[in-house]
């Protein structure tokens, strides 16, 4: 069995990632009340060993993998790909570049 | 000289008059056909996203009054609550553009419904079973040493543990053909994925490509592995070369969040729409 971080803390960061997703009124989501009534189903056979339980708490943390990732991959894609083509003096900066100036304006030397 | 500037002047005046004649659509349409990032996005049409059941029990999706339908026309139907609200909730997630490339499950509801390469559930197997053939965890290297030995102490485990899970032999190699499968092995599995239904198969296909192996794909949907330990296992000479030489965010991270983001969706997908996830939820209602 893989280990997995407690219940607790994945329902925590599945609620924190649906507060990034829907904003401040995310308590009315659907998402946010179907969370939380599977996690408080799951509490009650808590002592027991239920094999649904721990497949619940495999597919809940397999559902945060998922939020977060794709959270953090459209930030990197953002940050990275998002733009389209970059202009020659972008290009030119990322390996360290300056274009030339352009003759007689600054910088030019007679 | 200065007819010739003149001439480009006039050149000029037209093209900017022209930009004003030009509606805006079209001019915009111009810009998407050069930038790729753009030509995935569309515009969000709606404002509220709910799921309402339709006939025959099975869930649809309504963005404002209208009902979500797959590229392929038919209406977007999914089985089970939880996949609808996970849907519902990509759906609702998108800011002033659609982002289709992050809606993972969203894409797998469409393929499942729609079929777009109209193969039935034994091809699909046998699709998914070719991948065993060039398991990612049975090509072994034989230098450098410390990577030989990281496959040895990562890979090794979980080979033992699905060979002892279904009582099967793999094995593996670092020829380049690879280890031999034995026949029997390939017809344990089929028997095992015959019991799939047509959509976890879909999700099933989708991790085992994702992952470019059958071993960590079972190991995950038999939820031995994380999703994240079965992306690690997945890159690990990648892993190592970014211990050795650094890592680049922009490309490695990228990479590394977006394989997880597509493989915790696939098997999310397999656990929602196999039977025995129904069953799980009749159960904890009790």
């Amino acid at each position: 069995m893989a280990t997995l971080s407690s219940p607790l803390r994945v329902c925590r960061g599945i609620l924190r990632e649906l507060r990034a997703i829907q904003g401040p009124s995310y308590k009315k989501s659907l998402a946010y009340n179907y969370v939380l009534d599977q996690f408080r189903k799951n509490k009650v056979t808590g002592e027991r060993y239920c094999r649904a339980q721990q497949e619940a708490h495999h597919d809940s943390h397999t559902y945060l993998c998922l939020l977060a990732s794709t959270r953090n991959h459209l930030a990197l894609h953002n940050l990275y790909h998002g733009k389209g083509e970059r202009s020659p003096e972008e290009v030119a900066g990322l390996v360290g570049l300056r274009l030339p100036t352009q003759p007689g304006g600054k910088g030019w030397e007679k | 000289m200065l007819k010739s500037l003149v001439r480009l002047q006039s050149q000029l005046g037209n093209a900017l008059s022209l930009s004003k004649v030009c509606p805006r659509g079209q001019q915009s349409r111009f810009t998407l056909k050069y930038s790729t990032a753009a030509a995935a996005e569309r515009k969000k049409f709606y404002q509220d996203v709910s799921i309402s059941q339709g006939d025959g029990g099975v869930y649809e999706i309504n963005l404002d009054r209208r009902k979500l339908k797959t590229p392929g026309g038919k209406l977007f139907t999914v089985p089970n609550e939880a996949l609808a609200i996970a849907v519902a909730t990509e759906w609702d997630a998108q800011r002033d553009t659609l982002k289709f490339y992050s809606m993972h499950l969203t894409t797998l509801c469409n393929t499942a419904l729609d079929n777009p390469t109209e193969r039935n559930e034994d091809q699909m197997i046998n699709a998914a079973l070719k991948f065993l053939e060039t398991d990612t965890v049975c090509y072994r290297v034989d230098e450098p040493y410390a990577l030989v030995e990281l496959q040895k102490n990562e890979w090794d485990p979980v080979l033992h543990w699905i060979e002892n899970r279904y009582n099967v032999t793999i094995g593996s190699s670092s020829s380049i053909l690879g280890p031999e499968i034995p026949e029997a092995t390939k017809d344990t599995f089929r028997q095992h994925l015959k019991s799939f239904n047509f959509w976890s198969l879909t999700g099933l296909e989708y991790v085992i490509t994702q992952l470019k192996s059958v071993v960590l794909s079972m190991g995950m949907i038999d939820r031995h592995l994380s999703v994240e330990q079965a992306v690690l296992l997945s890159r690990l000479e990648e892993e190592y070369q970014i211990r050795r030489w650094g890592n680049v965010e922009w490309a490695h991270d990228y990479d590394m969040y977006e394989l997880r983001a597509r493989t915790a969706a696939g098997a999310l997908f397999v656990h929602l729409s196999s039977e025995s996830s129904t069953v799980k939820r009749k159960l904890l209602q009790d």
